[in-house]
């Protein structure tokens, strides 16, 4: 019998780095046509209505860009923060926040808003997820409490502030008690791309929110790679005692960490409340908050990896749903091929700093 | 005034089980120097399975082993990626609760709203029932409550007084010392992971079965995490757990009990307390550092390889 073991190799395998992705994914992909198969669908179908029919036309792949562009604004946030080590997996909670700063601005503002009332929406959104991280960066900076568990009980009770909210004091008195806000005013919503003239968007529901996130990923990628800043969490987050030697402040890391993540997740939060949606409702819980953890994990904490990751991730939300729709299946399917990717990606990862070798004969 | 505490406190122990259940598993799993973040993932599945053999007429205890199980297997493919292959614990543990929301929120789909036909009662001990206050709070569980005080206990007798007890322990705090005196750390430490597993498996049974008793998706609403914390605020020792656990199941339980004699505060802000308590907790404890760095597991969290 050949006995395999994990040999250490001298230097990080950067082919690795981009295979191990990829070996990630076709391992899912495997797996989703046994799963198929085992439900009774011809595989090769349900592989067709999953992964290619959501995006064979212009409406399909411009409701792919309105799915990615929140994933990828809320993973780039995360990545920075990953990249010291410090979890913010709250992120979910931190984007209910901010639609919910946004959605407070729409309403107060509902019959006299103007052109301003947007660019303020999206202000108060970021403020909101950066106010909901705060929390969690004070009691990590100032008390030591761990950072995971907060931000993530933190999640719970943002999600019971919205439901406070909706069932409550901003429910629409028009709404026969259905637990929705009114529809906001078009001062409150980002323009669709089609009426700027994008004629290849005609007819679908793709707005400029997304331009935030186009612009977020350059910057986010000079503020990782070639940002001083950018550097010092790096290292405070591979080489901790080497980062506290060189002086660089660890309480500094965590607020800017999670004021980064909390902000982006607090844009992604408008960009859905004041786009597809319209509204604040107790039914949104688009789980992207803990869906870019993957994106950022599968992008190596790299802007451009990331871009291409969310791309994936939303093809896995959209195939959710048309399994759904079509083939009757439950739309849980995709959390499931998001939560294999993962662990399939965490997996494949042990090829970038080992290589498999045979146990030498002698040592049997 | 005795009779408006006892069912407060009967409510509150009731509530503490599962989460006593789920910590004490994670808290060997983190005496092994391991840190599973996918409590609720294994939860959620062990939860499933219980329900499903219910569900096919399985009886209570096939529903038992089959969480146990359920919770053993995820908890195995998270060993297998961590301890085996090296990857990062809290990555790991956040796919495998990703992984089992996923799968038992699409599998349980067939059984949303159902009804448990068969389910765990409370069982009144004979004369200690009529303890006041004690009574029916205590001598009067269910089935999985005494199991759960049983394992409490063997759990601390394991691992304070026993050989095993101690070499899982000091693997934690040094795995190299406690290669170099013999023992095998990622045989232990799967061991661990497993037990672990099988632990958060039954405390899903717990939701499933006995609390519940039907299938609603998400049902362990982030216990999980709170067990989690728990086990932080236990400072790593079994009976603290339970302790914890029965403070959490206080503060829930009030909840419930004002709303019950009608005072006037949001249903929601209500469902928050846990996870505030949760927080607030863990700001209390955590302050503390010198007192979280005296007991905490020395090697938690960190990958070991045993070529290395």
């Amino acid at each position: 019998m050949i006995r395999l073991r994990l040999v250490p190799r001298a230097q990080p395998s950067r082919a690795m780095l981009f295979v191990a992705p990829l070996l990630a994914i076709a391992l899912t992909l495997l797996v989703g046509l046994l799963v198929f198969a085992w439900l009774g669908q011809n595989p090769l179908r349900a592989f067709r209505v999953f992964f290619v029919d959501p995006v064979s036309d212009m409406s399909g792949v411009s409701e792919l860009f309105l799915k990615a562009s929140p994933l990828c604004l809320i993973a780039l946030g995360l990545a920075i923060g990953f990249r010291a080590s410090i979890w913010n997996i709250g992120a979910e909670g931190q984007m209910y926040m901010g639609g919910i700063f946004a959605t407070g601005l729409a309403i107060a503002f509902h019959d006299r808003g103007g052109a301003w009332l947007l660019p303020a929406m999206i202000l108060a959104g970021a403020i909101g997820g950066m106010l909901w991280a705060s929390i969690t960066a004070a009691l990590r900076a100032h008390f030591h409490a761990n950072e995971i568990l907060v931000s993530l009980m933190l999640t719970y009770v943002a999600d019971y502030v919205v439901k406070y909210l909706v069932f409550g004091p901003w429910q629409d008195p028009q709404a026969n008690n259905f637990p929705i806000t009114v529809q906001f005013s078009d001062n409150a919503l980002f323009p669709l791309l089609a009426q700027w003239g994008w004629e290849a968007f005609e007819g679908t529901r793709l707005n400029a929110s997304v331009l935030i996130t186009l612009a977020a990923i350059p910057l986010a990628w000079i503020f990782m790679e070639r940002s001083f800043l950018g550097f010092q969490l790096l290292v405070s987050g591979l080489a901790p005692a080497a980062a506290r030697y060189a002086g660089f402040a660890e309480k500094r890391m965590v607020w800017l960490a999670l004021l980064v993540s909390g902000g982006a997740a607090g844009l992604a939060g408008v960009s859905e409340v004041a786009g597809p949606i319209g509204q604040l409702n107790d039914r949104w819980q688009p789980l992207y908050g803990f869906t870019a953890i993957i994106v950022a994990a599968l992008g190596r904490l790299n802007a451009i990896g990331i871009a291409l990751a969310s791309l994936l991730m939303a093809l896995l939300y959209l195939g959710g749903e048309a399994v759904q729709i079509t083939l009757q299946l439950p739309k849980a399917l995709s959390q499931v091929f998001q939560g294999l990717l993962l662990m399939f990606l965490l997996g494949c990862d042990v090829l970038v700093n080992y290589r498999i070798g045979r146990v030498p004969a002698a040592a049997l | 005034m005795l009779e408006s505490v006892t069912p407060l406190a009967a409510s509150a122990v009731a509530l503490a089980m599962p989460l006593i259940l789920a910590a004490l598993g994670e808290l060997v799993v983190e005496r092994a120097g391991v840190l599973n973040l996918g409590l609720e993932g294994m939860m959620l599945l062990g939860a499933l399975a219980a329900f499903a053999t219910v569900a096919h007429g399985g009886g209570l205890v096939p529903a038992i082993l089959a969480a146990a199980a359920a919770g053993i297997l995820a908890s195995l493919a998270f060993g297998f990626i961590t301890l085996t292959l090296q990857a990062n614990q809290v990555a790991a543990g956040l796919s495998l609760t990703i992984l089992g929301a996923g799968v038992s929120a699409f599998v349980g789909r067939q059984y949303v709203g159902f009804r448990a036909p068969a389910s765990f009662e409370d069982l009144p001990i004979p004369l200690l029932s009529k303890v006041p206050l004690l009574g029916p709070s205590l001598f009067s569980l269910n089935a999985l409550g005494y199991a759960t005080l049983a394992l409490l206990a063997g759990t601390a007798w394991f691992l304070y007084r026993t050989r095993a007890g101690l070499a899982l322990r000091s693997i934690g705090e040094s795995p190299v010392v406690a290669r170099s005196l013999g023992l095998h750390v990622s045989r232990v430490r799967y061991g661990a992971v497993a037990f672990g597993g099988a632990m958060a498996g039954i405390a899903g049974c717990y939701y499933a079965v006995a609390q519940f008793k039907m299938w609603q998706e998400g049902l362990t609403s982030g216990n999980g995490w709170i067990a989690l914390a728990l086990v932080v605020f236990a400072t790593w020792r079994p009976l603290r757990v339970a302790f914890g656990a029965l403070l959490f199941g206080g503060v829930s339980a009030l909840g419930l009990y004002l709303q019950a004699i009608g005072v006037q505060v949001s249903t929601f802000a209500l469902a928050s307390l846990p996870y505030l308590a949760t927080v607030a907790v863990l700001v209390a404890i955590s302050a503390d550092q010198q007192m979280i760095r005296r007991h905490a597991p020395a090697s938690l969290g960190k990958p070991f390889h045993d070529d290395s």
